[in-house]
C-alpha cells in the first residue's frame, strides 16, 4: 500500500482545513481507516512520523479508528462483520462481494490551536 | 503525489515522455514553499500572538475525494463521447499488452479502439501497443505505483476521443494499490495468469473484489505450470463470486472469441446508456 502518499494527501488536506479555520497548530488529527483498504497500521504511523516534519502538524498525534470490514449476504438479508479482507457468511457460508463498510478513508476532524 | 516536495502535484510523472505539468519548469526542489499551496485567498490575521486555546474542526472528508471527483468528470466527458472504458489491472507480467495486442487486432476495423498504458519507466509498452495503428499514450509514473484520476484525464485529453470506440486504460503492474483509485472507467478487468498460481484472489482480495470481469490469461501454459484451474476459481469466487471470467490464451487464440464478444456486448450496453 502506498502509505506515505496517503499520509501526503492527509497532511494537505489537514492543513487546508486547519488554516481556513484561522488555526496556526494542529495538535491533533482524527482520522478514520476501513480495514479493508489494505493500509498498514505501522506503515502508515511510521509515514505521519516522518512526513508531518516541517508542516503546522509538526508535532500532532495521529489517531486513527480502525472500521472493520462488513459485508451484505443476500442470502440471509443481513450483514456480517469480517476480520479478515475476505467476506464469508458465518451463518450460510456463501461468499459476498457486498461490501458495505471498511473501505473508509476519512479525515474525521482535528485539533488545532 | 509528487513524493520529491510533496507539493501534492503529480511529480516526476510523464504522458509520452513529457511532464504532466509544468513542475519542471523553474520548480526548485528544496526551496520552501509547504503544503497545501494558497492559492490566492489566503486569511490575513492581524491578531496578536497570544497563545489560544485548543478547538476542534470537523472535517469530514474521504482523502479519495478529490480523486472520486476527478474520475466522476472523466466518466461524464466518457459517456459524452460514448467510449466504453476498461481499466486493466494486473500483477506485472500476467500478459496484460499481449492481451490488449491480440484483442485490439481481432476488434479492428468494426472497434476503433486506444489505450492509455502506465508504467513506473520506459514507452517499451506503447510501442508494442502502436503497432496495431491503434492511438497509444503512455503515462510513465515515475515513483507512482498506480494511475490516478488526474493522469488519466491528462493523458486521454490528447486521444480522439470522437472517433474512438473503446479506452484500454493498462494501469501499472500492481495488485494493491490500484484497487483504490477509480479512474472513471465503466469496467474493471483483473487479468490473473495460470503462472501466478491459484491463490492471488486470497492474498490480494481488495482488487479481485472490485473486478467486474476477471481474465486468466495464458491458458496455454497451464499445464507446463500445474496449474489448479478448479482451485483457482474456487478461489476468485470465495472474493468476488459475480465477476464475468474468461479463459484465454492470447498468444494461441483459444477463448479470445468470448472475451472479444463481451466487450463488443458491453459497448452495446454502454451506448444505449443500459448499464
Amino acid at each position: 500500500m502506498h502509505e506515505a502518499g496517503i499520509v501526503q494527501s492527509l497532511l494537505a488536506l489537514a492543513e487546508e482545513k486547519a488554516r481556513a479555520a484561522g488555526a496556526e497548530r494542529i495538535g491533533s488529527i482524527r482520522l478514520r481507516v476501513g480495514r479493508m483498504t489494505g493500509v498498514v497500521p505501522e506503515a502508515l504511523e511510521q509515514a505521519f512520523a516522518i512526513l508531518r516534519t516541517g508542516t503546522i502538524a509538526s508535532e500532532a498525534a495521529l489517531d486513527v479508528e480502525y472500521v472493520p470490514g462488513a459485508f451484505w449476504c443476500p442470502g440471509c438479508a443481513g450483514e456480517f462483520e469480517t476480520a479478515d479482507l475476505i467476506g464469508s457468511c458465518p451463518t450460510c457460508g456463501e461468499p459476498s462481494a457486498d461490501l458495505r463498510r471498511g473501505r473508509e478513508m476519512d479525515l474525521v476532524s482535528l485539533e488545532v490551536e | 503525489m509528487c513524493l520529491e516536495c510533496g507539493c501534492g502535484l503529480p511529480g516526476p510523472t510523464r504522458v509520452d515522455g513529457k511532464p504532466l505539468h509544468d513542475h519542471d519548469d523553474g520548480h526548485e526542489h528544496g526551496h520552501d514553499h509547504g503544503p497545501p499551496h494558497e492559492h490566492g485567498h489566503g486569511h490575513p490575521h492581524e491578531h496578536a500572538h497570544e497563545p489560544r486555546a485548543t478547538r476542534e474542526v470537523e472535517v469530514f472528508q474521504s482523502l479519495f475525494a478529490a480523486n472520486d471527483r476527478q474520475a466522476e468528470r472523466n466518466r461524464g466527458v466518457f459517456s459524452a463521447h460514448d467510449l466504453l472504458v476498461l481499466n486493466l489491472v494486473s500483477s506485472p507480467g500476467s500478459g496484460k499488452t499481449t492481451l490488449l495486442v491480440k484483442t485490439i487486432e481481432r476488434l479492428a476495423p468494426g472497434t476503433r479502439t486506444c489505450v492509455v498504458v502506465g508504467d513506473l519507466e520506459t514507452d517499451n509498452d506503447a510501442r508494442r501497443l502502436r503497432t496495431t495503428g491503434a492511438p497509444v499514450v503512455q503515462i510513465s509514473t515515475g515513483t507512482l505505483c498506480h494511475l490516478d484520476a488526474g493522469m488519466v484525464a491528462r493523458a486521454s485529453g490528447s486521444l480522439p476521443l470522437r472517433e474512438l470506440d473503446l479506452l484500454f486504460i493498462e494501469n501499472v503492474g500492481n495488485l494493491v494499490c490500484p484497487s483504490e483509485f477509480d479512474l472513471g472507467e465503466d469496467l474493471r478487468v483483473v487479468l490473473l495468469s495460470v503462472t501466478e498460481g491459484e491463490d492471488k484472489p486470497l492474498k490480494y482480495p481488495p482488487l479481485f473484489r472490485g473486478a467486474h470481469a476477471v481474465v486468466v490469461t495464458k491458458t496455454d501454459l497451464a499445464e507446463p505450470c500445474a496449474f489448479d484451474r478448479e482451485t483457482a476459481l474456487a478461489n476468485l469466487r470465495r472474493v468476488n463470486p459475480t465477476a464475468r471470467v474468461f479463459e484465454l490464451s492470447a498468444r494461441t487464440g483459444a477463448g479470445m472469441d468470448a472475451w472479444c464478444a463481451w466487450l463488443a456486448a458491453s459497448r452495446k450496453k454502454d451506448a444505449a446508456g443500459t448499464r
